[in-house]
């Protein structure tokens, strides 16, 4: 097995393609974390007082907090001076954007360096994009045709603005600030995200979009993301992010919340690619996310599929609270990680309703020294009658040197519940490489080859355009992974 | 086309071959036969490069270049085509797609452009009207859950698309029916030209009255101990095993 190891290594330990800094001008809050700093972001934003007033109490609630952040997650890092932090940090808008032409071509080229390029998008495959470069919304396209049909999808600063009834009604209602410590960080200092509000009925005829990229040094990224979907409406959502080079770690706690009524759909993708640090394990982003999704209504779905290759630590659970009888939700992950990185991710699938069903299906990549976790919890209420789960657990391992780990936590409350749990963990195998090499193809290739066939059950749920990138994503982050 | 010259591996420092010679032409087709554990499969995963069998001594010529030096992948693109014995499943990757990345990789060496989707389908057509394959399986993962018999076809299906140079047929009878083992032959009979050659592994003489060798050799104990024409096999089969090694046995001791 050593000759392989040594081709793996090689193979996988390539440098992070996506590392480089675009040069633009930016508008930053001073270092440290203080209420002057809340008042500041909100000023800067010119909110409305009703939100600096919750920023101040999720702040006070942080406070209380201290010292005490989640440490049950499989991971190890140093301790975030959160004191150290950048929490405020703006591109300077030169002018008002009506078209691309007018963007920076710094911003342009950041882009096509990535591979995405916006116009394709536009032209091509019809994705409404709302950029948030850092903390700011640079641009955000299409947006007429989804007015025409009711729906809202904007900035979360412009929906405090202009949507301020939905903002009140709605944020905090499933990811509450006293959540966890990194809600409560997140709801006291988020600077922007994306806002999207479906009207009942309504069928978003296009996939939305939004690319975030972290791009200042130092700065953490707060992005607050809230998504709504009436009665009978249906929306697929997908998030991307890519993050230039680093030496220093990069906080990055985002909140997410999807609430589906009756009969409604949502969707929602993300590839993650940030900066994983470099093959000794400095650097790289940490990512401390909370994601939830509450089915509210009878019928309605739920539906987190994630690709995660990036950051240096990953702490991820996208859940879903099945509330509404008949519910249904779905997590569908694949998280690989290489070098040092470390990812401690999974989903919690909370039954309440009558005949609600969940599906989970994990699939962990291990290459190199990095340790990857799947924690996963299924609980099934008192109340949730005929509750059925499905989860299915596998993990890949590239090297000798790696780690990964299952974490399954089951809770049945009710009597009824069919619960089950799938478990394989498996080597990329000598013999398979040999395979592929005989027909002409790489060892590269075929790694890349066999990884993306391990993965094509969670990369067929991803939206046509997105999992072509997605298979790009994998190949390229195994280049420097596996060892 | 193909010159070995005492040809000596091991694996885990137990030596398996002990010093082969064979020579293949173009246009030729070499039978390789012998008991089990006498060297045959390793000399066929020695020709295709696989790592964890050690050449110690030896020279192999391939088409004027020092086989021995090049990396699995660029014999194959040069022309060297394994028919593996137990091929591997490799869930998720699909037949199609797979075999498709293989030839535009093999064409791309050979300075050809890549084929496109419609006439790689093309192809693909042709050539399933050859080896009778099943439609299905090429649009399954790759092996997966196919039968052995199924594998066995899958292998000589993607050698008939991918049109080598050399052909190393690796025990592709085994396990194999009647019928499937005349579609197997006959695949491999259409795809013969007088550029290319096939040697054709086999632990009986039954393949033999399908695919016509040139040559028959006797492996035994890591030698070719014995060479001939197609009557060697058919005595090979009347006589058994024991009495060419009995005879190569008596041989060693005068």
């Amino acid at each position: 097995m050593n000759g392989q190891n040594e081709i793996l290594k090689e193979v996988t330990q390539q440098d992070y393609k996506y590392g480089f800094v675009s040069k633009f001008d930016s508008d930053k809050a001073p270092v440290g974390l203080n209420e002057g700093i809340i008042r500041l972001i909100s000023s800067k934003k010119k909110e409305p007082k009703w939100m600096l007033d919750i920023r101040l109490k999720a702040f006070k609630h942080w406070l209380t907090l201290v010292d005490k952040e989640p440490n049950w997650a499989h991971i190890k890092y140093p301790k975030i001076n959160f004191q150290d932090i950048i929490y405020y940090s703006a591109p300077k808008k030169k002018k008002k954007l009506k078209s691309l032409d007018e963007v920076d071509p710094e911003m342009l080229k950041t882009f096509e360096k990535l591979g995405i390029s916006i116009d394709e998008q536009k032209k091509l495959t019809g994705v409404a994009v709302d950029i948030v470069i850092d903390s700011v919304s640079v641009k955000t396209t299409f947006k007429e045709t989804l007015a025409k049909l009711g729906i809202i999808f904007c900035s979360f600063s412009e929906a405090v603005h202009e949507h301020p009834e939905l903002v009140k009604k709605y944020m905090g209602s499933v990811v509450p600030y006293t959540d966890n410590f990194y809600a409560a960080l997140n709801s006291a200092v988020f600077t922007d995200g994306s806002f999207c509000y479906i009207p009942k009925g309504v069928r978003c005829p296009m996939e939305l979009s939004t690319y975030f990229r972290i791009n200042e040094a130092n700065t953490g990224q707060f992005e607050r993301t809230l998504l709504i979907a009436e009665e009978g409406s249906y929306v697929s959502y997908l998030e991307g992010c890519t993050a230039p080079m680093r030496d220093e770690n990069q906080l990055h706690a985002a909140v997410v919340e999807l609430i589906a009524y009756k009969d409604a759909e949502i969707r929602y993708s993300t590839v993650q690619n940030w900066y994983p640090g470099d093959k000794n394990g400095k650097g790289g982003i940490f990512n401390f996310v909370t994601k939830r999704g509450i089915c509210k209504g009878e019928r309605s779905k739920i539906s987190w599929t994630q690709v995660e290759t990036g950051s240096a630590i990953t702490w991820k659970y996208p859940s879903v609270i099945l509330k509404g009888d008949y519910s249904v939700g779905e997590f569908y992950s694949i998280a690989l990680t290489n070098n040092y990185q470390q990812a401690d991710t999974g989903t919690k699938m909370i039954h309440i309703g009558k005949n609600t069903t969940s599906t989970i299906i994990s699939k962990g990549v291990s290459a190199g020294k990095s340790n990857n976790s799947y924690r996963g919890l299924v609980r099934i209420s008192k109340s949730a009658t005929n509750a059925r789960n499905f989860s299915q657990c596998d993990s890949l391992l590239l090297s000798d040197e790696c780690g990964a780990h299952t974490f399954p936590y089951i809770e049945i409350n009710n009597k009824s519940a069919i619960v089950e749990h799938e478990a394989t963990t498996s080597k990329v195998g000598e013999d398979q490489i040999f395979y592929c090499n005989q027909r002409g193809l790489s060892t590269e290739q075929a790694i890349s080859m066999i990884v993306n066939g391990y993965c094509k059950e969670v990369l067929k749920k991803l939206p046509m355009e997105f999992a072509v990138e997605a298979q790009k994503l994998l190949s390229l982050s195994l280049e420097g992974s596996v060892g | 086309m193909l010159t070995i010259n005492n040809l000596k591996a091991s694996v885990e420092d137990k030596e398996i071959l002990k010093g082969i010679n064979l020579e293949v032409k173009k246009g030729e087709v070499h039978a390789i036969m012998g008991p089990n554990g006498s060297g045959k499969s390793t000399l066929a995963a020695v020709l295709a490069g696989r790592s964890d069998y050690e050449v110690t001594d030896g020279t192999v010529d391939y088409l004027g270049q020092n086989l021995l030096e090049m990396a699995p992948e660029d014999r194959a693109k040069e022309g060297i085509f394994l028919a593996f014995q137990y091929p591997v499943e490799i869930p998720g990757v699909n037949t199609a797609t797979f075999l498709r990345t293989s030839l535009n990789e093999i064409r791309e060496h050979r300075g050809l452009e890549p084929l496109n989707g419609a006439d790689f389908l093309k192809l693909m057509k042709s050539k399933m009207e050859i080896i009778d394959i099943d439609k299905s399986l090429i649009s399954r993962s790759l092996n997966e859950g196919f039968s052995g018999g199924e594998k066995k076809k899958a292998e000589i299906f993607q050698m008939a698309m991918l049109e080598p140079t050399l052909a190393i047929l690796d025990e592709t009878d085994s396990g194999l029916d009647i019928d499937a083992l005349k579609v197997v032959a006959a695949g491999v009979n259409r795809m013969k030209t007088d550029d290319n050659a096939v040697i054709v592994i086999t632990h009986y003489q039954r393949l033999l009255d399908y695919i016509i060798p040139d040559f028959v050799h006797i492996i035994y104990d890591g030698q070719i101990i014995k060479t001939g024409g197609k009557e060697l096999a058919i005595t090979l089969e009347e006589k058994g095993y024991d009495w060419i090694t009995n005879e190569h046995a008596a041989l060693s001791n005068a």
